[in-house]
């Protein structure tokens, strides 16, 4: 054994997990996609074409911006899939391609590349992206009847459109589905927010694999479920009326994968249940009282804006901040 | 329930390498070398020169600073060198170097010192001091000054069995087969404190030395009670394992004593036992030696001093060219520039990795998952701390007590996006205290 040899000499600890942040952008990108799979049975192959479209779109313009401002090439990290895999979810099947290249754009250089890139955002890019979209509202509120196949190509202004079931909330009703065609994600909506069962699904994978905490979904769908069952409306019964809000529009979406981007969510235990239980008070305020059937977008990025002041007032305690006398110390 | 704390991480524990292998006597090296500084503390003043013959157990170096344990010569020859040689920790620091006349000439001094029972409690202290015992579980801080700054406050004593660093089972080999040793320090450790009782920790991954013990201990009469731990890095960390055991915590800046509690490893338990009943100061000990580029993991005893090159060949030398050499444990060892480096007090653990152990990015990026905040033992937020140590904003780190960092590694390993974070916590600490310092001093030209 030669003894001249140079040994690496670093700084404990040596070693770490096996997960590293392409590996966690890769499980969320599992998680999504059953939820494209149905989308696709849902809406036709256009579905997954405008999936498609939104993702090369997102890389593209990550790589443009990165390569421009001479910096490292950070596409390699999956999040820009992420955020054309959401962007794309949170827009109607029916929508032209050029409007998620519109979308990524914003997501990606303004909401994103600005504020310094991965981690650095603070809003979740996708979710202020389709706010940005809202720009054109007759795109953006059109929504498809499901199992009439959009064009892959040409105009979708002729499209057979349906009203979402959050129409019919918002006008005190309940839609004339089952329960479980809700969940199943048989009606109108955005392309990947329809079916609440595979995004569950897709949410119990990020659990299990500790992607995410239950923390965030479980107080936002939560605080919206007792908030609906307490306060019915339209005269229904109260349970009914909690779960054809909370399997309605994007609250299953939202609370899974939008609220707990790791960017624009608190990183303390607290402060965690704080957001999810504001993002669930202000769903249902907006949905019970504002001009817009859904309040999901606009609860997790008002919510997102809180982050910083959550993580404050939820700091952990210090370890050993008790009084002596409550830490153990003998009598004196 | 298996007891714990807040926090922690689990890493591949990797111990099964070494578990089932029992210690075997590395021979003693033609020559040892002994740094000056083994522990926490003043180092020691060289008392023998060049040319001086020595003998096994003699003293050959000390310190009257008070926090500082003289240190013995492990064989019996002759001195050939006084000067500085590479140390672990990087630098060149003070050593005799003593060839070896393979007579292992016992020194004078070297002779029981009476029953447990004869002794008084300042004689045991003494002894424990004149042994040059130190913490063995890897921080090396001077044994009798640990147990003379806890005299009269401390209520309960906890023996640290946790050993929660991967790969090392030097500890627990030493519970299986020489309980005794450990026990009778406990003993003479419950003398000192003058307390009818101590705990001893250890965690749910060595049920059979628990096992062991209870043997020797029946649960239901010994006044020596053995409570198992949640087997979770950093359980033997002293504040975790205090936290785990009391659910007492130490406050910040302050000693385990303050909270009426005194821990103690296993491993300085058995160096206390034998140097009252045998006369025998520290100067051999357990290494595990493992890591994926080390052909046969074992558990060695050898003498203070041995080049680790000898370590690595009685383990039956490199299976594949090492990348990088620790000593102690993955998590907190240090790592090491060469092979010649002796073993020192502190040695429990001599690891070589091959290079695909290492976990690097090529630009660490935060993705603000928070998995540090849920890993930190200490409740310390190192997401936002490492934001402020970036831009050097000292009184925010001050605010986030980046001070309280115990520089476990908790953070850095469950960081996905490969973030420095301990490393930078640890400079942190030291900035801040400069940082404070001139803004004491200007308070006081002003």
């Amino acid at each position: 054994m030669p003894m001249d040899k140079q040994f690496v000499v670093s700084s404990s600890p040596h070693g770490g997990i096996a997960e590293d942040t392409r590996s966690l952008m890769l499980d969320v990108i599992i998680a999504l996609t059953p939820a494209l799979i149905l989308a696709v049975f849902f809406f036709g192959p256009r579905a997954l074409a405008l999936t498609l479209v939104s993702v090369a779109s997102c890389i593209a313009f990550e790589f443009l911006y990165r390569k421009l401002m001479k910096k490292s090439v950070s596409i390699g990290d999956l999040s820009a899939v992420v955020t054309g895999m959401l962007l794309a979810f949170n827009v109607p099947a029916s929508a032209p391609y050029w409007i998620v290249v519109v979308g990524a754009g914003f997501a990606i250089i303004i909401v994103k590349q600005l504020y310094g890139g991965l981690g650095k955002n603070f809003m979740n890019p996708a979710l202020a992206a389709r706010v940005f979209l809202l720009s054109w509202p007759g795109i953006m509120t059109t929504w498809p009847k499901v199992f009439e196949m959009l064009p892959l190509t040409g105009s979708t202004a002729d499209v057979v459109t349906a009203a979402t079931p959050l129409a019919s909330i918002k006008a005190g009703t309940l839609p004339d589905l089952t329960v479980m065609e809700l969940m199943l994600g048989q009606h109108g909506g955005c392309l990947g927010e329809t079916s609440a069962l595979v995004l569950l699904l897709g949410g119990l994978y990020l659990v299990l694999r500790r992607v995410i905490s239950p923390r965030i979904p479980l107080c936002y769908i939560g605080t919206v479920a007792l908030l609906t069952f307490i306060f019915p409306r339209g005269g229904v019964s109260n349970l009914n009326w909690m779960l054809y809000n909370v399997f309605s529009g994007g609250l299953i979406l939202g609370a899974v994968f939008m609220a707990t981007d790791y960017a624009t969510s608190p990183v303390t235990k607290g402060g965690q249940i704080a957001f999810g239980i504001g993002c669930g008070l202000l769903t249902v305020f907006i949905r019970y009282f504002g001009a817009y059937p859904e309040g999901v977008t606009f609860s997790i990025l008002i919510m997102n804006a809180c982050v910083w002041i959550l993580d404050k007032a939820f700091r952990p305690r210090r370890y050993g901040a008790v009084s002596l006398k409550k830490a153990g110390a003998k009598d004196e | 329930m298996a007891l714990t704390f807040r926090g922690g991480v689990y890493p591949d524990e990797k111990k099964d390498q070494t578990r089932k292998k029992q210690f075997e006597n590395v021979p003693a090296p033609a020559s040892v070398v002994i740094p000056m500084l083994m522990h926490v503390g003043g180092p020691c003043q060289p008392i023998v020169k060049k040319g001086d013959a020595v003998r096994m157990g003699q003293k050959i170096g000390d310190n009257v600073a008070p926090v500082s344990a003289p240190i013995h010569s492990p064989i019996s020859g002759k001195v050939v060198a006084v000067e500085p040689r590479l140390h672990p920790n990087g630098t060149n620091v003070m050593s005799v170097v003593i060839e070896n006349d393979y007579a292992d000439t016992l020194d004078d001094t070297v002779s029981p010192r009476g029953s447990v029972e004869s002794l008084s409690a300042e004689d045991l202290l003494a002894v424990i001091r004149d042994a040059g015992i130190v913490g063995l579980g890897g921080a090396a801080f001077p044994t009798h000054v640990k147990i003379s700054s806890g005299l009269g406050k401390v209520d309960t004593l906890i023996i640290n069995c946790a050993e929660c660093e991967p790969y090392i089972t030097s500890g627990h080999r030493a519970l299986l087969e020489r309980p005794e040793e450990m026990i009778g320090g406990v003993r003479i450790l419950m003398k000192i404190f003058k307390l009818d009782s101590a705990i001893i920790a250890i965690e749910e991954n060595k049920l059979d030395a628990v096992r062991v013990l209870e043997k020797v201990l029946p649960q239901r009469s010994s006044p020596i009670k053995i409570k198992v731990l949640k087997t979770k890095y950093p359980q033997g960390g002293e504040k975790q394992i205090i936290y785990a055991v009391t659910k007492r915590q130490v406050p910040p800046g302050q000693l385990p004593a303050a909270v009426g509690c005194a821990v103690f490893n296993s491993d300085t338990c058995a160096a206390i036992h034998n140097a009252v009943t045998t006369g025998m100061p520290l100067i051999t000990r357990g290494v595990t030696v493992s890591g994926s580029a080390i052909a046969n993991p074992k558990n060695l005893i050898c003498r203070i001093g041995t080049p680790l090159s000898d370590l690595v060949a009685a383990s039956g030398g490199f299976r594949e060219e090492p990348y990088k050499l620790i000593m102690g444990g993955p998590m907190m060892g240090v790592a090491l520039p060469d092979i010649e480096i002796p073993v020192i007090k502190a040695t429990n653990a001599f690891l070589a990795f091959s290079q695909d152990e290492d976990k690097f990015a090529s630009e660490p990026t935060c993705i603000r998952c928070g998995r540090c905040v849920e890993a930190c033992p200490m409740n310390l937020m190192p997401v936002y701390m490492y934001m402020y140590y970036q831009k050097e904003m000292f009184p925010e780190l001050d605010r986030l007590n980046v001070a309280d960092c115990i520089e476990c590694g908790s953070c850095s390993y469950t960081c996905p996006g490969r973030l420095f974070l301990t490393q930078s916590f640890r400079v942190a600490k030291v900035r801040l205290a400069d940082y404070k310092k001139t803004l004491a001093q200007r308070k006081v030209a002003n």
